[in-house]
Parts: structure tokens; C-alpha cells; sequence
């Protein structure tokens, strides 16, 4: 018993300095994986932001004369958004993760870090955002790493084309966070032979290593809930009622950021709620997806083939539809067969191993500008995939012990990492 | 003070021509293009409702004048986008932020009276008190409202309106009713704010706090205008800025169910 007591404490005290050798005691709070995804960092352990920011949002025509459906009226280019200084800086692209856009509140927090480090910013918009899929996606079709990568950087063209007359720049840089990250990669192999930007270093930020294999795990968030995928209505419904009473019952009068945190902190929802409504908020997203592509491309998936909806046509039905439909049934009953239709020698294994930072795996591990920063307890990335990330990247990973899906991201130690790494 | 009491409905009414005008001409800005080359008939898609017809249904509020609602909604976007938030965006150029937060602080101490009679109309006391002490000490140590050192003082600010005294006699929330320039709403909302505005505006012209002057109106006229830009200043929403789909069905989930929560507050 004696021997067991001091091998624990020993364990304990060793751990932090074992896990992450950089970091002498890891602070972050010890939250679960999906926890900390929905939590995020607490307000005083973030890292600070900058007392004032010069930004605006620059609005991008990139498929000139694209004929866009009434339903999108209000969609009006694409939406990117610059932080500038006012004086000669290097200029970071961001890239946002999946479902987010340019102002989505962690692309936000990485660009005010690198902003108050004296950086100029452009974000943008996930080509798996509804925004991208119609104003800057040529297929309007997402998830091909490739396509999307040439999409983007049409668009940072633009983006860069449109502000160049009002900062000054010393130096490209890139970066994105979770699908950005992976996008992010893609990107630069492809300024290497395009070399416009000629990043100087680009950062994956909690990237998926094969896309399919993340999907799979993200669909997986919703099979614990009661009855299985097919009940996300009824689990969306449970989970909200449980939440407005939470709120009946406490001495609560605005629903906000206070609220949210006393409610984590209680507990309210058990682990596998937690994991179940993490995997609602990505469905929640690739509805919106989903319904763009269908729409811009006449799909007939969930939209009937042929109809033309208008500014005020109903869309509950749709919604429901979709809310439905996971990434593996987008892949297999909507992307897969339009890859095929184009390429007919393309089979369903070749299209996965496309989607996979292994692809381009020569290039990522011969390029000393590439590194990433994730954490051992993502649950976007399959059993192995921390292992192929070291042995591809060396010295240029960082894997924190926890923090789950991005959930650390705004933790100091980690935002003075990313800074660190771009410096 | 009888000529204004006359008056009223006629403003109403030129409100309401001029946003009717407005609506035409915004509404019909976007859709010139959707006339061009009729698709070909209709295919059933691959995926339907009733594939899924075992589950319950999402965030389904009723809605029966949907596309009425849809097309307010489309029109408080283009409202905002054209005329709404570059004069807000004005109004925040040339003032300076402690002046806009003083003004956010007065209107704001201005609507804890509303607060106050209908916390008393629903007999909910702590709220009554809460209310009555931040006015309170607002308007004298706060200076008039300019500065708010209620909260500091743990008198955190509450809310209540007509809408919500009349839920809590059992008025039914009604449908779901989006309101050119001010928003998601329901048939009940909207009633308790035309009350609410309506007490205002008799206790307005009751006090006739501009009386002795010959621009009343006018005056009266400029503090509702700085009113209603500074409503918008503090509200953060944006229309479609999510750019996502179903951003109109999200809304009014959020919209009605939020109305439905504070009823119990």
C-alpha cells in the first residue's frame, strides 16, 4: 500500500513535466475533453486582448456574374474581415474551423492575440461555411481538400488585392484552427507553386489528420444520446428543456456568459450530454452547409431538384431534414457520388486517403515552416493520429495534455505559444 | 398639449406610410433577377420529412404568417443595412463613448419606470423593490441617470414589461410576429409594447416637460429620435450576419422561448 500512495504521488508530480516537457506544470483547468470544448477558457485565465483594434470588414466579388438564388439575397460576397496597424507589419491569414466564419468568436480570439503582438490579420470564412459555399466555392461543392485549398486561395488573392494599397507588409504568414488547420496545410503546398504569399511559416491549430476518420468520430458524438442519431429531435428538445429549467430555478435574469458558466459548473449535463450536444453543434453547422450546396448546385439531396425558394418560403422542413443527415451520409450519399460523376475511376477509398494530411505528407514533413499545436485528449482525431503528427512534424508539434476540441485555445500559455510560434 | 393627443395617430399613420414606402422600395431592390428562365419541372429529392417522421420535431414554433414575418424580417435587414445602422454608425463617429454610455445610462433609467409598474402590476415585489431603489438612486447620485451606480451597489438591473404582466394573467404569447424596425416579437409582445409606449406617451404629455417652450414637439421629437438610435446602438444583433440559413428559424426558437423564460422571472 505504502509503495502503491508514493508511486501515485510520484505520478503526479512527474506527469506535467512528462506530458509536456516545455511547459513545467500545465495550468488550464482539469476539465473533461467535452467539457472544456463547450466551456472554453475561463474569462481570467484568457489571454489578454488589445486595448483597441483598427478593423473592418472587406467584402470580396469573387465569382463575378454568379448567378445567386432569391433565398440568398442577403449574401452579399464573400465575408472576410482585416485588423490592420498602422504601421509595417507582417500579415497572418486565418483560416476559420467548420461551419464558422470570418467573425466566429475563436478566429476572433486569434486574431486579437496576434494582433496586440503587432501583426496585421485577415480572417476567413471555412469553405465549409454557407458564406464560402456560395460566394467563393467554383464546385459550391465542400470537403475536397484540394478544391477547397485553391478555393481559398483565390480568395486570399482577392482579399490581399483589395487591402494592399492600405498596409504595409513585411511578410506573409498562415494559420487556421481545427478543418482550418488541415485546410491550412493544403494551402501552403500550393503557394509553393504559386508563390504569391511565400508563407513564411503556417500553423495548424487542432487540425484533423484524415478528414473521414474525423467526420466518423464527430458523427459518433451523437450515438450516445437516447434512441441514437435518429433522435436528435427529441434530444435537442430534452436537452433545452433541461436548460429553461435550470434557468426557471435559479436566481439568473440575463442569459449570458455568467449564466453559461454557472450552469457548466453545476453539472447540469452528464458527460455523455455534453459529448451528445458538442455533436449537435457541428450537425447544427453542416445543415447550413449542406442546405447551401444543395441549393447552389440544384443537388435534389434535400431541396427537390428543379425548385426555386424565394426570400420568404418556409424552411423548417429543410432544417429538419438536414439536422438529420450526418458527415458520413453527406459523404456517401451526396460528395462521394458527384466526385465520381466527375472523375468515374475515383473510388470511395482513393477519395478518403485524399482527405488526409498523409497526402501531402512528403511535403509537410520536409517543410521546417509548417508546425501544429493540438491537444492529447482531441476527440477529432482517430487512435494514432497524435502519433503520425509527431513522427511527421518532430520538434514543430505541441500537444498539451487537455483542453479537448480548441477548448484551451484562448488559454494564455497556449495564445503565447501561437504567438511564439509566428514570431 | 390636446393638439398633440390629435396628433398622434396622424404620426402613426405617417410612420407607417413612410415604412410601407420604404418596404416597397427596399423589398423589390433584391429581386429584379428572379424572373429569368423557368428550371424544368420538379423532382422529388432524395431525402424527405417523412423519412425522419419517428423523431420530434426542432425548435418548431407556430408561425402561421410565416411569410409575412419573412418578409419584415428581410426588410428590418435591408432597413438597417441602408439606413438604421449608418446613422448609428454616425452617432458613434461623432460622440464620444463615455457620452454614449451616459446616454444609454438616461434612456435606460427612463425605462426602469416601466419596469417598476409592471413588476407591480405582476405583484412581484423583490423586482418591484430592486427596481425602485436603483431608480432611485440613479436619478439623484447617478446624476439624472447619466451614470448607473445602482449596480456597483448589488442593484442588478432588472426587466418587465406589459407584455409579460399580461402573460403572467394567461394572455396566450399569440403568434409569432416579426415588427418592421423592431424585431422578432409575438402578438403579445407587440400589444404590451403599444401599451408601454402608449403610457408613456400620456405621462409625457401629462408632465409636459417642454411646455413652457415653443419647440416642445420638436424637442420631444429629438430625444425620441436619439432614443431610438441608441435602442440600436445597444443591440448587438445583427440581421443575417450569421450568414447561415436558418438563421430565421433559430431566431424565432430563441426569440419565443427566451419571452416564454423570462415570464417566470
Amino acid at each position: 500500500m505504502k509503495h502503491l500512495k508514493l508511486a501515485a504521488i510520484l505520478w503526479f508530480i512527474l506527469l506535467p513535466v512528462v506530458s509536456s516537457a516545455a511547459n513545467d506544470g500545465y495550468d488550464y483547468p482539469m476539465l473533461g475533453p467535452y467539457e472544456a470544448t463547450i466551456l472554453g477558457t475561463p474569462n481570467n485565465l484568457k489571454y489578454p486582448p488589445p486595448e483597441r483594434i483598427l478593423a473592418r470588414r472587406i467584402v470580396l466579388d469573387i465569382i463575378p456574374d454568379g448567378k445567386k438564388p432569391d433565398i440568398f439575397f442577403y449574401n452579399d460576397g464573400l465575408r472576410c474581415t482585416l485588423a490592420y496597424q498602422d504601421k509595417q507589419a507582417p500579415l497572418v491569414f486565418l483560416i476559420a474551423g467548420t461551419g464558422a466564419n470570418d467573425q466566429s468568436q475563436k478566429v476572433l480570439s486569434i486574431m486579437k492575440a496576434l494582433y496586440s503582438a503587432g501583426f496585421h490579420v485577415i480572417t476567413l470564412p471555412s469553405p465549409t461555411h454557407p458564406n464560402f459555399v456560395i460566394s467563393a466555392s467554383r464546385t459550391h461543392v465542400p470537403g475536397d481538400l484540394t478544391e477547397d485549398a485553391a478555393d481559398l486561395y483565390v480568395a486570399m488573392e482577392h482579399a490581399w488585392n483589395k487591402v494592399k494599397g492600405d498596409v504595409e507588409v513585411s511578410g506573409f504568414y498562415l494559420g487556421g484552427y481545427s478543418l482550418g488547420g488541415t485546410h491550412a496545410a493544403f494551402v501552403a503546398k500550393l503557394d509553393e507553386e504559386r508563390k504569391i504569399f511565400n508563407f513564411r511559416k503556417v500553423l495548424m491549430v487542432n487540425p484533423a489528420v484524415n478528414l473521414y476518420n474525423s467526420v466518423t468520430k464527430v458523427d459518433g458524438l451523437l450515438e450516445k444520446i437516447p434512441g441514437g442519431q435518429r433522435k436528435i429531435g427529441a434530444y435537442f428538445n430534452a436537452m433545452f428543456a433541461k436548460f429553461a429549467e435550470f434557468y426557471r430555478k435559479g436566481d439568473f435574469i440575463e442569459i449570458n456568459d455568467e449564466f453559461l458558466y454557472t450552469l457548466y459548473k453545476s453539472k447540469l449535463f452528464s458527460d455523455d450530454e455534453n459529448c451528445g450536444l458538442i455533436g449537435l453543434s457541428f450537425r447544427t453547422s453542416l445543415a447550413g452547409m449542406v442546405f447551401a450546396s444543395d441549393v447552389m448546385t440544384n443537388g435534389g439531396y434535400v431541396v427537390p431538384k428543379n425548385r426555386e425558394l424565394t426570400a420568404t418560403d418556409p424552411l423548417e422542413n429543410y432544417l429538419f431534414v438536414y439536422m438529420h443527415l450526418s458527415f458520413m451520409d453527406y459523404f456517401d450519399e451526396y460528395f462521394y457520388p458527384y466526385k465520381h460523376r466527375k472523375y468515374p475511376d475515383l473510388t470511395r477509398n482513393a477519395l478518403i486517403d485524399s482527405l488526409s494530411l498523409k497526402s501531402i505528407e512528403e511535403y509537410l514533413k520536409s517543410s521546417s515552416k509548417i508546425g501544429a499545436i493540438t491537444n492529447d485528449d482531441d476527440f477529432i482525431l482517430a487512435s494514432g493520429e497524435i502519433d503520425y503528427l509527431r513522427q511527421l512534424l518532430e520538434e514543430r508539434l505541441t500537444v498539451y495534455p487537455r483542453g479537448g476540441h480548441l477548448g484551451n485555445l484562448e488559454y494564455r500559455d497556449n495564445m503565447i505559444n501561437l504567438i511564439g510560434f509566428f514570431k | 398639449m390636446k393638439m398633440r393627443f390629435l396628433t398622434l395617430p396622424i404620426s402613426i399613420l405617417r410612420a407607417c406610410s413612410v415604412i410601407a414606402a420604404l418596404y416597397v422600395a427596399l423589398s423589390t431592390a433584391g429581386c429584379a433577377a428572379t424572373a429569368i428562365g423557368k428550371l424544368s419541372p420538379e423532382i422529388p429529392a432524395m431525402h424527405s420529412v417523412s423519412d425522419f417522421s419517428d423523431d420530434e420535431r426542432i425548435a418548431r414554433i407556430a408561425d402561421p404568417w410565416e411569410r409575412f414575418n419573412r418578409s419584415i424580417y428581410n426588410f428590418n435587414y435591408r432597413f438597417d443595412r441602408y439606413i438604421y445602422l449608418p446613422v448609428v454608425s454616425g452617432y458613434e463617429f461623432i460622440t464620444p463613448t463615455f457620452v454614449q454610455k451616459g446616454v444609454s445610462n438616461v434612456f435606460s433609467n427612463i425605462g426602469e419606470v416601466r419596469t417598476l409598474y409592471n413588476s407591480f402590476f405582476q405583484l412581484k415585489g423583490k423586482k418591484f423593490m430592486i427596481t425602485f431603489g436603483r431608480l432611485l438612486t440613479n436619478s439623484t447620485i447617478g446624476i439624472g441617470g447619466l451614470l448607473d451606480p445602482a449596480t456597483p451597489l448589488g442593484l442588478k438591473k432588472q426587466g418587465a414589461d406589459f407584455g409579460q404582466s399580461m402573460g403572467g394573467w394567461g394572455v396566450d404569447s399569440g403568434p409569432y410576429l416579426v415588427v418592421p424596425v423592431l424585431g422578432p416579437n409575438t402578438l403579445r409582445s407587440t400589444g404590451g409594447f403599444a401599451v408601454d409606449a402608449s403610457i408613456r406617451f400620456i405621462a409625457i404629455s401629462a408632465a409636459d416637460p417642454f411646455g413652457h417652450s415653443d419647440n416642445g414637439d420638436v424637442i420631444l421629437g429629438g430625444i425620441s429620435a436619439l432614443e431610438g438610435i441608441d435602442l440600436r446602438h445597444r443591440e448587438e444583433f445583427r440581421y443575417y450576419e450569421s450568414g447561415y440559413p436558418f438563421e430565421y428559424d433559430l431566431v424565432r426558437f430563441l426569440t419565443y422561448e427566451r419571452g416564454e423564460l423570462m415570464l417566470t422571472k
